[in-house]
């Protein structure tokens, strides 16, 4: 490191040294310093001319939960190295799980809380469903058949009419409620955006410990070396489950959330963008860097639904022909694809690089010895 | 502890390994002596690894039982043909259910006795699954009844004392050494998805505890000092000691060793040999070694075996190896053998 930047870092040494002890509560800390941080953001130019604060709060929102599902992808794909490319399917069956038990359509009204755990419960054993045939396989294989997966889910959803009403989805959606106390609505976006927020830190504080775990280090060891976990006495077949499982909660779990969201649930809101989207998120952040994944969902969540539109009314504003043909937004997928190529290309360990996978890219270090 | 029991360490009668057509194992009757050093040798292409894998669990063999320390832990799986049915059986209950939760409610199905009926058989499903994946003991008892089983896997191997190393070294490269015995010391940890989510106290002290021992482990071989250091950037011999001290990390009564000093220099070969017999002395654990290096096997094996084409050839006492003419034909050609 440089000498300024010693010099910068230095009044901060005993901060960062007492938050790598205590990094549960750094991470609550963290995280609400940037939940006040960002819409006291949006109050100040540029910012404020895009769109109202409130508008911006539910952009964070919807941010977040995007976020958490990259997270929880960064699980299987970066803890254990099982690429799965049919993540969105959780993040569906945790949606209709709480639309099914909340809503005009099933004619049942259960609360949101224990929604949220019974979302986790079936986003698992729908993980450990798919996980179980799938154990034999690995990397291009294990691909083709999750991504199958991803895709029999919502037409699943889509045909089964008389479960799910089809295309329509399901709609009117119960808002979660604090009785006596808070009523969750369309208008106001705060109440959401608190529950999201501490949602998020309670996911990343026990991703952050399960990393660091027993449990995450036989991930490790499987990504590394399957063979060799094997013969350390390493469950290989209950490991990888397990990721899948914990995986698959989280987006079940975000799924309920999400539907309590936006009141309605539809099949075509969980294609497969929907699960390349957080793929990108996670290569772009740095696969097995949390945080830095859930940085990674945050550029590409803000970036589309932010600057796309901006582009938009840009171009339309100065009237510039042809370009004022053209919606920006249907461009995301074009985004996912730069950006997936650019980063493979150029920065395969992601911007914020895994603390091991930094080490790993790391040019070779020639020591005294010379080459061994 | 292990000094209680009598026996051999490892018994292996009748192995046969078949690839195809081609018999890389024939029919090896084995054992080891309990806190013996022994040693596997033979000319390339002998078998030995072959061998050697199967001890370990990675290949089932095609005929032959092998028991470790007593218990009869691998013999070649029986009755594949009729575990779809262990998948099936378990799931006609809870699809039953299913079936009499629709019918009870009557011809017109509404939306929730629908979900529930799914949900029930899922769950069924997911269990019988589970249950056919994981294979708890009591479950392992129960389908011998009815002619399946399946020999030990190599986790398995390692739970019953059994730990090795592999011939090219595999370390998990991108993770530091104290990390990689970590992970050998997984069998003897018993942190749960839970503990590690709520930090439970007797997670954090299992966790202190390990990296203590792993501390020691690393001392053992002489690597104190490289905690922090990655595999990876470890050079080829210290590789080689960190591979053996994740293996020492899972308390093993048997350690098969992989051609442990291949492409060492004299002086880390000597390092070496002394270090497993340090492993045996000082911790008690019974060696098993396949080596090319004769200077080592000689020195150190207090029985040889010698393997050629998947057959055992002779065994017995180094000095006595040393002269068998068979031997000395495997290695050297007939012509050798008889004196031109």
């Amino acid at each position: 490191m440089s000498r300024i930047g010693d010099a910068v870092n230095a009044p901060f040494a005993p901060v960062r040294a007492y938050f790598r002890k205590h990094r549960s509560f750094g991470i609550f800390v963290g995280v609400v310093l940037l939940s006040i941080a960002l819409p006291l953001l949006t109050r100040v130019p540029p910012f404020d001319g895009i769109q109202s604060t409130n508008a911006w709060v539910n952009a964070f929102t919807t941010a977040a939960i995007y976020a958490m599902l990259a997270m929880g992808l960064n699980v299987v794909i970066g803890f254990a190295g099982l690429l799965d490319l049919g993540y969105a399917a959780f993040f569906a069956l945790g949606g209709y799980t709480y639309a099914l038990a909340a809503s005009p359509f099933s004619g049942i009204h259960l609360p949101f809380w224990p929604m949220l755990l019974a979302g986790g419960i079936v986003g698992a054993i729908f993980g450990v469903l798919l996980g179980a045939p799938t154990l034999r396989l690995r990397g291009d294989y294990l691909a083709i058949v999750t991504l199958g997966f991803g895709e029999i889910v919502p037409i699943t959803l889509m045909n089964a009419d008389k479960f799910t009403d089809g295309v329509n989805g399901i709609g009117g959606i119960d808002k979660p409620s604090i009785p006596g106390i808070l009523q969750f609505t369309l208008i106001n976006p705060w109440p959401m955006y608190g529950l999201v927020i501490v949602l998020f830190t309670l996911i990343m504080i026990m991703i952050y410990r399960l990393e660091d775990s027993r449990l995450g280090r036989t991930w490790d060891a499987i990504r590394e070396d399957e063979l060799a976990a094997e013969s350390s006495g390493v469950n290989t077949v209950i490991a990888k489950l397990q990721a899948f499982a914990v995986g698959a909660s989280i987006a079940g779990i975000v799924g309920v959330v999400n539907a309590a969201k936006l009141t309605i649930v539809t099949p075509d809101q969980f294609r497969f963008a929907v699960s390349i989207s957080a793929l990108a998120a996670v290569v772009l952040g740095g696969m097995g860097n949390t945080i830095g994944v859930a940085t990674g969902a945050f550029i590409i969540y803000l970036f589309q639904s932010i600057l796309l539109k901006q582009l938009n009314t840009l171009v339309e504003n100065f009237n510039i022909p042809i370009l004022n043909q053209v919606d920006f937004l249907e461009f995301q997928y074009v985004l996912y694809g730069i950006v997936l190529v650019l980063m493979m290309l150029k920065r395969p360990q992601g911007i914020f690089p895994a603390r091991r996978r930094m080490r790993e890219f790391a040019p070779l270090k020639i020591g005294k010895g010379g080459l061994k | 502890m292990s000094a209680a029991k009598s026996g051999p360490m490892l018994r292996a009668r009748g192995v046969t390994r078949k690839f195809g057509g081609l018999v890389a194992v024939n029919s090896v009757d084995f054992e080891i002596p309990r806190g013996s050093i022994s040693a596997i040798i033979g000319p390339n292409g002998a078998g030995k690894t072959t061998f050697f894998n199967v001890i370990a669990g990675i290949y089932a063999p095609t005929e032959g039982t092998i028991e470790l320390d007593g218990k009869p832990l691998i013999s070649p799986p029986t009755g594949a043909g009729r575990e779809p049915i262990l998948l099936v059986l378990p799931t006609i209950p809870f699809i039953g259910l299913a079936i009499y939760f629709l019918l009870a409610v009557g011809g017109d199905t509404g939306l929730v006795e629908g979900v529930a009926s799914v949900a029930v058989a899922l769950l069924g499903f997911v269990g019988a699954l589970l249950l056919n994946i994981i294979r708890p003991a009591w479950y392992n008892r129960l389908i011998k009844r009815i002619g399946v089983t399946r020999p030990a896997r190599p986790n398995d191997m390692v739970v019953a004392g059994l730990a090795r190393t592999f011939q090219n070294i595999r370390l998990y490269k991108s993770l530091t050494t104290l990390e990689n015995i970590l992970v050998g010391m997984h069998v003897h940890m018993h942190g749960t998805l839970f503990g590690a989510l709520f930090k439970t106290r007797q997670v954090r002290e299992e966790e202190a505890a390990a990296e203590q021992r792993a501390r020691e482990l690393l001392a053992f071989v002489d690597l104190a000092g490289m905690e922090n250091e990655l595999a990876a950037n470890l050079p080829y011999g210290k590789q080689r000691l960190l591979e053996i001290a994740r293996a020492i990390a899972s308390r093993p009564k048997l350690l098969l060793l992989d051609e442990p000093a291949a492409g060492m220099n004299p002086r880390e070969t000597e390092e070496m040999t002394a270090l497993i017999r340090r492993i045996r002395d000082e911790l008690g654990i019974t060696v098993l070694l396949i080596e090319h290096d004769m200077r080592v096997v000689m020195g150190i094996s207090d029985y040889i075996t010698v393997l050629d084409h998947g057959e055992k050839i002779a065994e017995g006492l180094p000095k006595a190896i040393r002269t068998n003419p068979k031997v000395i034909e495997a290695y050297l050609g007939r012509g050798a053998a008889a004196g031109h």
